[in-house]
């Protein structure tokens, strides 16, 4: 789950790292009331999930409050890509908060290490670029350190790190004090990436997390219910906030083929051969290992409830999920549902001959049903096409 | 032969008295594993259809010689269930449990590494041996006694590709799900390096997916220590970066852990890579024809 830029400040600050003060709006006048008691100069950020927010339009300085209400104005409501096509991302909230008087522009980050398994922390005296540029554009100015999974990152560690970073003598124990504070957020929050680009030096010699990218691993928010309630109201997408209502794992696509599977690897590769046979799925949906009929029901109405879709595909392997459950879920919705749009089914696994047998005596309008998985990925993007 | 699990397991299982940890248990037994024990705090000197529980994973080892563990215990449980068991004494343990919390995972994955002790998942669907031993979810039905190894992120995949390989007449030597979190207790070199070991397995399918660099690592290690021939599948070509796709670790981060970059790195080292599970499976296929010709 990531954080929105003032949620990972919130989440920094009860962490005691120096974050600039700032107030969270929704509407225009909000904005411009925040920015009169902030003071001037004063930024308005856009609080979107993505990154290069500046370059799209989405940060501005304010020197006034005929200027704050123009960024405003600009930014709430606007939609921003993000650099690699994400998006786009309606803006429905900005960050105001104060200026800050800077001296120097670092980065620092905590990461989980998938590869070595263990936390990563990094440094760098390069701020404002994002990582990967840093790593190529300057390999020697990012100093990496793993923590040794039996031992801890404390202030000896964290000070060889900075020093070997290159930080100004003096500016050494507070930003070794401000890393060992970030890898303790990242612990006790259950992060698994806490970025901060950039740490800013002020000239008073101040150590401020100027921006935040925080992500916190989801399996992990029954220990933090505060983070929880953020979570919930996080689901921007009418299908993606419906699924999560249910229960249901679901992710949007830009396409018109909705697409059930059961379980994550199958769903994906379903995904996969329908784009080869030269269809635009419309979504992922993973039913689960052991999908009941319940599950089938609502995963049919998340579908199907996408004005996008012009055809779905339901490709089940039976393991532990019954075939017949799965026919009987694809009856009892197709009976709730009213479905509009044809609906290809190939059933394999266990419990399959009597699942289509169901299938076969209900004898339901625009079903058609496929052996194999590369068939039903071919029916279906013919049947999408013909409906376009 | 085979790898993991086989007919000298001796199986306790954390969580035999829940609803699922007593479905699958039982039907492991049903297949002919040596299940001797479950594990429930609390429920100590209870049976589950003829199988006593203990109260504590130790008094299955030394009471019933349980040499692997299998862990059903809800998520928050799981890894003190892991760290149990590896305090035991068992030499492998195979987690089963959804949405263990990473940091938990982190910890567990060090403390089985010092001990000596094969950790599998969590978030997987288990070892299954064919003819031998079944532990986890896998459903037996799709796989016969043969000579392919599989390893995989995915159970459900595993299974299509499996019945696909059954179809065409191959059978396995074990199939391992090693689980799609971003921390597992066995990652694919680990098991590649089992299947080299075992003189039944002559063919190696290797099922990956997007997120981390697993697959990318374990191209490096087939070119440099796998001498059997290798034949891979790769998940989630259509997945847009920044989403989780259903599993945990199934994540494009960035530019990094994309299925082409996966693909790549395993053609670059000779690997085959199936576009889809049917061609994967006619794929093994043919490098085994061409092994045996």
């Amino acid at each position: 789950m990531d954080l929105l830029e003032y949620q990972g400040k919130q989440l920094f600050a009860r962490h005691d790292v120096a974050v600039p003060s700032g107030k969270v709006a929704q509407e225009v006048e909000q904005a411009v009331a925040a920015a009169e008691e902030i003071g001037y100069p004063c930024a308005i950020k856009a609080q979107v999930l993505i990154g290069g927010r500046g370059k799209a339009g989405g940060i501005k300085i304010a020197k006034n409050a005929d200027e704050a209400r123009e960024a405003a104005e600009a930014i709430i409501g606007m939609d921003i890509s993000g650099p690699r096509g994400e998006g786009p991302f309606r803006v429905d909230q900005v960050w105001i908060e104060g200026g800050s008087d800077i001296e120097s522009e670092y980065y620092a980050s905590v990461i989980l290490d998938r590869s070595e398994k263990k936390t990563l922390v990094m440094l760098s005296t390069t701020g404002g670029m994002n990582v990967e540029e840093i790593a190529e554009k300057d390999p020697e100015a990012l100093v990496r350190r793993h923590v040794d999974p039996n031992g801890e990152f404390g202030v000896s560690e964290a000070t060889e790190l900075v020093e070997a970073a290159g930080v100004p003598a003096d500016h050494v124990p507070a930003t070794a004090d401000l890393l060992v504070k970030l890898h303790a957020a990242y612990e006790a929050e259950d992060a698994t990436l806490i970025e901060v680009n950039p740490l800013v030096v002020t000239k008073s010699g101040e150590i401020v997390a100027l921006d935040s990218k925080v992500t916190i691993d989801p399996s992990a928010l029954f220990r933090h219910p505060e983070l929880e309630e953020l979570s919930s109201a996080m689901h921007d997408d009418p299908q993606e906030a419906m699924a999560a209502e249910r229960g249901l794992t679901y992710v949007k696509l830009d396409g018109d083929i909705g697409i059930l599977g059961n379980g994550a690897g199958l769903c994906m590769s379903t995904l996969d051969v329908v784009a080869q046979a030269g269809g635009s799925p419309a979504n992922f949906l993973d039913a689960g290992g052991g999908s009941k009929a319940e599950a089938i029901v609502d995963a049919l109405e998340v579908i199907s409830s996408d004005p996008k879709v012009k055809a779905i595909l339901f490709n089940i392997f039976g393991g532990i999920t019954r075939c017949d459950e799965v026919a009987g879920g694809i009856i009892e919705a197709s009976k709730k549902v009213g479905l509009e749009v044809p609906l290809v089914v190939r059933l394999d696994g266990t419990n399959s001959e009597e699942g289509l047998a169901m299938l076969a005596d209900a004898g339901l309008e625009d079903l058609h049903v496929e052996g194999t998985m590369l068939g039903a990925a071919a029916k279906v993007v013919e049947l999408a096409e013909a409906g376009s | 032969m085979s790898v993991i699990v086989d007919k000298d397991t001796k199986l306790v299982v954390s969580g035999l008295t829940g609803r699922e940890g007593r479905f699958h248990g039982l039907r492991n037994r049903d297949y002919g594993t040596d299940l001797v024990a479950g594990v429930t705090p609390g429920k100590g000197g209870e049976e589950v259809d003829g199988v006593p529980v203990f109260d504590k994973i130790s008094e299955a080892v030394t009471e019933r010689g349980a040499n692997t563990s299998m862990i059903f215990v809800p998520a928050r449980f799981a890894s003190s269930a892991i760290d149990e068991a590896i305090e035991a004494g068992v030499h492998t343990v195979i987690a089963i449990t959804e949405h263990v919390p990473v940091h938990d995972m982190q910890k567990a994955y060090w403390k089985a590494r010092e001990a000596g002790v094969r950790l599998i998942g969590p978030n997987c669907p288990g070892v299954l041996s064919p003819g031998k031993a079944n532990v986890g979810i896998i459903p037996a039905q799709f796989f016969d006694a043969g000579k392919i190894g599989v390893v995989s992120k995915s159970g459900t995949l595993t299974y299509q590709i499996g019945n696909e390989l059954k179809q065409a007449g191959l059978g396995n030597s074990s199939i391992v799900g090693i689980g799609g979190d971003p921390i597992v207790g066995s990652d694919f070199i680990d098991i590649l390096d089992l299947y080299e070991a075992d003189p039944e397995t002559e063919l190696i399918v290797m099922v990956g997916e997007i997120g981390g660099d697993a697959e990318e690592r374990a191209a490096e290690h087939i070119a440099a220590s796998i001498s059997k021939p290798v034949v891979a599948y790769i998940a989630g070509f259509t997945a847009p970066p920044g989403k989780q796709m259903g599993h945990a670790g199934a994540i494009i981060s960035g530019s990094s852990g994309t299925a082409e970059a996966k693909k790549t790195a395993l053609e670059a080292k000779g690997v085959a890579v199936g576009k889809s599970p049917t061609e994967t499976a006619q794929l093994a296929v043919e490098v085994l024809g061409q092994q045996s010709a």
